[in-house]
């Protein structure tokens, strides 16, 4: 027993590192694709918003006059990484809503632009493209909360700021979309567009929010994962962004489903890198490729037994054109 | 009034031509690129961003013969993803799956590069095609969960990019792993492609029969897409998948034969990039760049496989820059991607910029010059 529970404690921390900001990503992907405009482009805000996040913390972590406590500027940190990733989106706004474009086209642009720009950047100011953070940012232990047994342990020794930031925007996210009337205008602007035309809503305007709104959650993210997951930042995101399209898809654009694909990919994850320390996984010796592959293939398995009856939104991708019908 | 009335003629002739408004908006979409690439260096070192400009566009004349040699190899196989990406695209198929269906092309032409050795002189060339073979394979699936579960090919691709990453690491760390590396073992001398250096323009480059491979894929691809009735069938899908399954045309055929089609040529850009001496395969968990060069080569190649030749030589040069780059300033080559990624995002506006276009060509050839009856007489 308590083996198992030295498992827990070993893992739970792990997978709620990797759950966050997948989940936080992935819902900003559902908040651009719930308006209509498909955004593929999570992977580039990423790396734009943590790039941005992480000069800031880096600056100010190093500057000897600053007595800014660390937690402080994770917080700066992660907001700076929601700015400029809702900043950068725009451009995709712009392409999508403005100039009609191909929406696949301007998000592989944003996808390229952002990790060229930050190599590029980083390597003229810093003489090297690998950003160290500067700090460590773990929490130890949130006081008393931590005291409680088992779940204290689990839940408030050892974890980041950036978790518990990024339960409370998960939670706010969805009220917004699901309880206000903005939330239902976008959906509305996603699923039928002239008939949300018709009823006096201003299509662009309820885009540009969706996309805007996407690129705050991506470039948070972007800042969580690294704060999470690396020690620097190295003008990537390890493919992270696809990932959390892929919990998108796999959640059906639906939060409580992106919640459960989320858990489970990064079950997946923790297993993939960990699987080491788990004494049953060990045994099975399955490779590591094997578990890597495994969330890319299951939704792909889901996408062609799902896509049939898709819950996709039904305008995704179209541009929209006032005049036609 | 005579300049007046040729001007006019020049921009009638101009507008006449159905294509040059695409590839106006095509070069608006490049000087766009170039124009951010420059305005990035000048934030960031203003004394060097004229040079650095004048590099990254001239740098492929360098050294003569040599880095123009170097330019063409570069060019490849980026002209192979970009025809792989335009095959897909006249089919109204976006295959962001490139890199994908090119990684396992990779594997495979390393693979059959080490293990059949018995093949003797056409050695390098079996492994080009079981690299083909391998993309077809890996281009196929999307294409048949489009046609027949209705699942998009642009998400369908981007999972199996990465399930072809992680499937090709593991097989080269079954099949041909070099421990002390952690990489690819290296092909036999007789899969490595041939080198052309017997040429004297082009002696002391590191060009090679790769060119000619992405040579006879443009003439073949444009055979198929313009003068055969398969070709018109793949055309005719692209425009309307409807109306091509009412005038008696299998669609589901057309989308996954065009797929495979793609996807084979996105796997002989792998063997062009792998069979090449000093070049393995790394075994670190990133996407080939090569596969997204494409899409931005075939947007600027308008989708043709000829424009496509072109638009690869042209990021060839611009590549080559980038390295000379390094020495002449302090810039790093990845401005090169921020130009492209500029480029990529402009060519989005296609639409826009054609609009615009075509609203000023009309100007010209009409109402900006009203001549006066017989004034071609003057």
């Amino acid at each position: 027993m308590s083996d198992f529970l030295n498992l827990l404690y070993f893992l739970v921390p792990l997978i709620i590192a990797s759950m966050v900001p997948l989940a936080i990503v992935a819902l900003g992907g559902l908040f651009s694709e719930s308006t209509g405009v498909i955004n593929i482009a999570l992977e580039g805000i990423m790396i734009m918003g943590a790039f941005v996040g992480i000069v800031i913390m880096r600056l100010l972590v190093l500057n000897e006059n600053v007595t800014l406590g660390l937690q402080w500027i994770a917080a700066l940190g992660l907001f700076v990484g929601a700015v400029f990733g809702a900043l950068y989106a725009a451009l995709h706004a712009f392409a999508a809503v403005n100039m009609k474009s191909n929406q696949i086209i301007s998000a592989t642009a944003l996808n390229l632009f952002a990790p060229a720009l930050s190599v590029f950047v980083a390597r003229f100011y810093f003489g090297t493209s690998n950003l160290n953070l500067g700090g460590n940012y773990l929490i130890r232990s949130v006081p008393f909360l931590s005291t409680i047994p088992v779940l204290g342990r689990l839940f408030f020794t050892n974890v980041f700021l950036s978790t518990y930031v990024g339960v409370g925007i998960f939670t706010v996210a969805i009220v917004i979309l699901f309880k206000t009337r903005l939330g239902l205008r976008m959906r509305s602007c996603g699923e039928n567009p002239h008939a949300a035309d018709a009823l006096g809503i201003n299509i662009y305007k309820i885009r540009y929010i969706g996309v805007l709104i996407s690129g705050a959650l991506a470039g948070m993210g972007g800042v969580i994962f690294v704060l999470s997951f690396a020690t620097r930042f190295s003008g990537t995101v390890s493919g992270f962004g696809f990932l959390a399209l892929a919990v998108m898809i796999f959640g059906q654009w639906n939060p409580k489903k992106i919640l459960i694909a989320a858990l489970f990919f990064a079950t997946i994850r923790v297993v993939s890198s960990a699987y080491a320390g788990i004494p049953i996984l060990q045994d099975l010796s399955v490779p590591v490729e094997i578990y890597q592959m495994l969330p890319y293939l299951a939704t792909l398995v889901v996408l062609a037994f799902a896509s049939k009856n898709s819950r996709a939104p039904k305008a995704i991708g179209e541009p929209f054109d006032q005049g036609k019908r | 009034m005579k300049f007046n009335v040729w001007r006019q003629r020049f921009w009638q002739f101009i507008a006449s031509k159905p294509s040059s408004i695409s590839i106006m908006s095509s070069i608006v979409a490049i000087l766009g690129g170039l124009l951010v690439g420059f305005l990035v260096m000048l934030v960031i070192d203003p004394s060097r961003a004229l040079i650095g400009l004048s590099t990254i566009l001239t740098g492929f004349l360098r050294q003569g013969g040599r880095s123009l040699g170097n330019t063409v190899y570069y060019s490849a196989p980026l002209i192979l993803t970009g025809v792989s990406v335009a095959f897909a695209f006249r089919t109204g198929l976006f295959n962001i799956g490139a890199t994908g269906q090119l990684t396992v092309g990779a594997f495979a032409a390393v693979y059959t590069g080490i293990h059949w050795t018995f093949l003797g002189p056409i050695h390098w060339v079996v492994s080009v095609l079981m690299a083909m073979l391998a993309g077809a394979l890996w281009g196929s699936i999307p294409g048949i969960l489009k046609a027949y579960r209705n699942v998009n090919e642009v998400v369908a691709s981007i999972m199996l990019n990465y399930i072809g990453m992680y499937l090709v690491i593991l097989m080269i760390k079954t099949f041909i792993y070099n421990r002390e590396l952690a990489r690819a073992l290296a092909p036999a001398s007789s899969a490595m492609l041939p080198r052309l250096s017997q040429f004297i323009v082009t002696h002391r480059s590191s060009l090679n029969a790769g060119i000619f491979v992405a040579l006879l894929v443009v003439v073949l691809t444009h055979i198929i897409l313009n003068k055969t009735t398969f070709g018109y069938e793949l055309k005719s899908v692209g425009f309307n998948r409807d109306a091509a399954r009412y005038a008696g045309m299998n669609e589901k055929r057309n989308i996954i034969l065009a797929m495979t089609i793609s996807g084979g040529i996105a796997g002989m850009a792998g063997a062009v990039m792998y069979l090449i001496p000093g070049r393995f395969i790394a075994i670190d968990a990133t996407l080939m760049s090569e596969g997204f060069t494409g899409i931005a080569i075939s947007l600027l190649g308008l989708s043709s496989p000829l424009g496509v030749l072109f638009a690869g030589l042209f990021y060839g040069a611009l590549e080559m820059g980038g390295f000379f780059l390094q020495i002449t300033t302090n810039f790093v080559p990845q401005i090169i991607e921020i130009i492209i990624a500029v480029i990529i995002y402009f060519s989005a506006f296609a639409l826009f910029f054609q609009k615009g276009l075509a609203r000023w060509l009309a100007k010209r050839t009409s109402s900006e010059v009203d001549l006066p009856e017989g004034s071609e007489l003057l």
